[in-house]
């Protein structure tokens, strides 16, 4: 464990020495703001119509309107973030050579993995506690129901948790990281569209399509519905992922 | 301490390292020799766990590599080609996170740290970025990291690649204080550094051993004969040549160099056969001028080359 410990420390290390950390962060809580004004400003005309009673809806709720669809929207943000934050993990080690170090000392593969792994989680975190600001407006100033907000949280951070095991995965496969980056995006970008053929679809590909989606299996999440359902998706996704990284690095070793 | 047996690594159709076997002992010095792509970085990389090999087996330290990998890690000590620094960190941070992988308990942690930076002679940049290093100090940051958890085995890639030459007689001169406690393959194309800081040789090329003896065995076993330069002031109407090719033991004798009167000659004899008593006998009394005598040592740059070119095809 400890071993893991110090391979996520250098690993967060690496982010903030570099400027990935702070563009990460800043861009996400640019974005984030963003959605979440344009949200309120929605809310807010909602609110008015149904209090004037032009035949506007029957009532409104934070949860529903601006807090529920504000997770759903984080997907987009980790979309363009998350890529930045994996690509480097695995194909700027071997890229310098320090893979090396990390191949040659008393650690075992899935040490390493879960330590780069973690590093990028603790980043992902710091990344959303930024967010904890907006949702505190609406706390402070509302009255909405906290349980969805923490599973909405806990969704968001699984959803997050999934890429970035697959862009980990991604980076052990290649030594460029630019190449890493893009088919992190391109890969993600399937998973997130991957159900909107879903609709035209016979319902057992609708079904199929839909459990495929990294997104659609947020839903849930943010109307503060823990289905365990949705909770092995993500666990069984992130561990299958974590478990092709460390394959990927020990074939690494076979051919050389 | 090492034991490599009939170690063989392809890569695909190529066969980087051909059935190597290979013992060090304890506190021993080996040196690997061998022309760029014979083998040397990829027998090390076996040897350090960061691949496996397509047949054979190595044990370190008394641990299989392969089988109990985090074992014989824990007691090997590895200097890549390229020191394996991460350019964002500073040089005691670095030293620090490679101290925790590797294994230094926290409470000596930073004690050992600091050890090393005095040994290695990198204190002074303790604080500056590895990234913004010179090539000299990134390579002895690059030894700090390889003895920081003070392994029993030590394996370096051409340490001395990229120093000015007092920084290669600082490493050599570490490297030879570090023998004796240490168990040592260091790898290099330099052969001075061989004679200078290896007890034993091994010679490998194209992937196979070639040879594995003392330097001084090495030098001295692969002049099939002894050869002795003589050189002779003897007038013209002389037949040196002759008069020296019939002393008893001498088998062939060449004229290698002339200035007017005075004739150098290179004279071999029999292995084993010391005839210089001889050659200055039938000199002296020929009335000639015997202006120098002495062995010609075939130089470790020439075994070197002998070992390594005479299978190659001319093409």
């Amino acid at each position: 464990m400890s071993n893991v410990l110090a391979i996520a420390h250098k690993e967060l290390k690496g982010y903030f020495a570099s400027p990935i950390a702070y563009i990460v962060i800043g861009f996400s809580a640019i974005l984030f703001g963003w959605f979440f004004i344009n949200l309120l400003y929605y809310f807010d005309r909602m609110a008015m119509q149904a209090g004037a009673g032009f035949g506007g809806p029957q009532s409104v709720n934070v949860n529903e309107s601006v807090i529920s669809p504000l997770f759903l929207n984080v997907s987009v943000i980790l979309l363009f973030t998350l890529p930045l934050v994996t690509m480097r993990t695995y194909s700027e080690e071997k890229r310098s050579g320090t893979i090396e170090l990390l191949l040659t000392s008393p650690l075992t593969d899935l040490q390493i993995v879960l330590g780069k792994f973690l590093g990028g989680l603790v980043l992902y975190a710091a990344m959303l506690a930024v967010t904890v600001i907006h949702i505190g407006f609406l706390f402070a100033f509302g009255n909405p129901e906290w349980r969805p907000v923490l599973s909405g949280y806990l969704g968001v951070l699984l959803m997050g948790a999934c890429f970035l095991s697959l862009g980990l995965f991604v980076s052990s496969l290649t030594r460029n990281q630019i190449v890493a980056g893009m088919i992190t995006f391109a890969v993600f970008l399937m998973f997130w569209v991957v159900n909107w053929f879903a609709t035209f679809a016979s319902p057992t590909w609708q079904n199929i399509l839909n459990y495929l989606s990294i997104t659609e299996h947020l839903n849930d999440f943010t109307r503060g519905v823990l289905d365990t359902k949705h909770l092995v998706y993500y666990v069984t996704f992130i561990a299958f992922s974590l478990f092709l990284t460390v394959r990927a690095v020990d074939s690494e070793r076979w051919r050389g | 301490m090492i034991e490599v047996q009939h170690l063989t690594k392809r890569y695909g159709p190529t066969t980087a390292v051909d059935d190597v076997s290979f013992t060090v002992e304890k506190g021993e010095v080996l040196g690997f020799l061998g022309p760029n792509g014979a083998g040397k970085t990829t027998t090390m990389r076996v040897l350090t766990g960061f691949m496996p090999p397509t047949e054979g087996k190595a044990i370190v330290a008394g641990y299989d590599i392969f089988e109990q990998p985090i074992e014989a890690k824990r007691r090997t000590g590895y200097l890549p080609e390229t020191p394996p620094l991460y350019p964002e960190m500073t040089v005691r941070d670095y030293l620090t996170f490679v101290a925790k992988i590797k294994g230094v308990p926290k409470r000596s942690r930073t004690g050992r740290v600091g050890e090393l930076m005095e040994r290695t002679r990198v204190a002074d940049v303790a604080n500056r970025h590895c990234g913004k290093l010179s090539k000299g100090y990134r390579q002895r940051v690059g030894l700090a990291q390889a003895l920081l958890h003070n392994p029993e085995v030590l394996i370096l890639d051409e340490p001395t690649a990229g120093l000015d030459p007092k920084q290669i007689i600082e490493t050599r001169q570490l490297i030879k204080e570090l023998g004796g406690d240490h168990t040592i393959i260091l790898s290099t194309h330099i052969l001075p550094e061989v004679s200078q800081t290896c007890q034993r040789v091994v010679i490998i090329n194209k992937g196979r051993v070639v040879a594995v003896d003392t330097p001084d065995n090495l030098t001295s076993r692969l002049r099939g004969s002894e050869t002795m330069l003589v050189q002779v002031d003897a007038p013209p109407t002389d037949d040196v040549k002759r008069t020296l090719e019939i002393v008893p033991g001498v088998t062939q004798v060449a004229a290698a160099d002339s200035r007017g009167t005075v004739i150098s000659y290179e004279v071999n004899s029999e292995a084993g056969r010391d005839v210089r008593r001889q050659l200055a006998a039938v000199v002296v009394s020929n009335g000639w001028g015997l202006l120098e005598l002495r062995p010609l040592r075939m130089s470790l740059e020439e075994v070197f080359l002998h070992l390594t070119t005479e299978e190659m095809p001319h093409e």
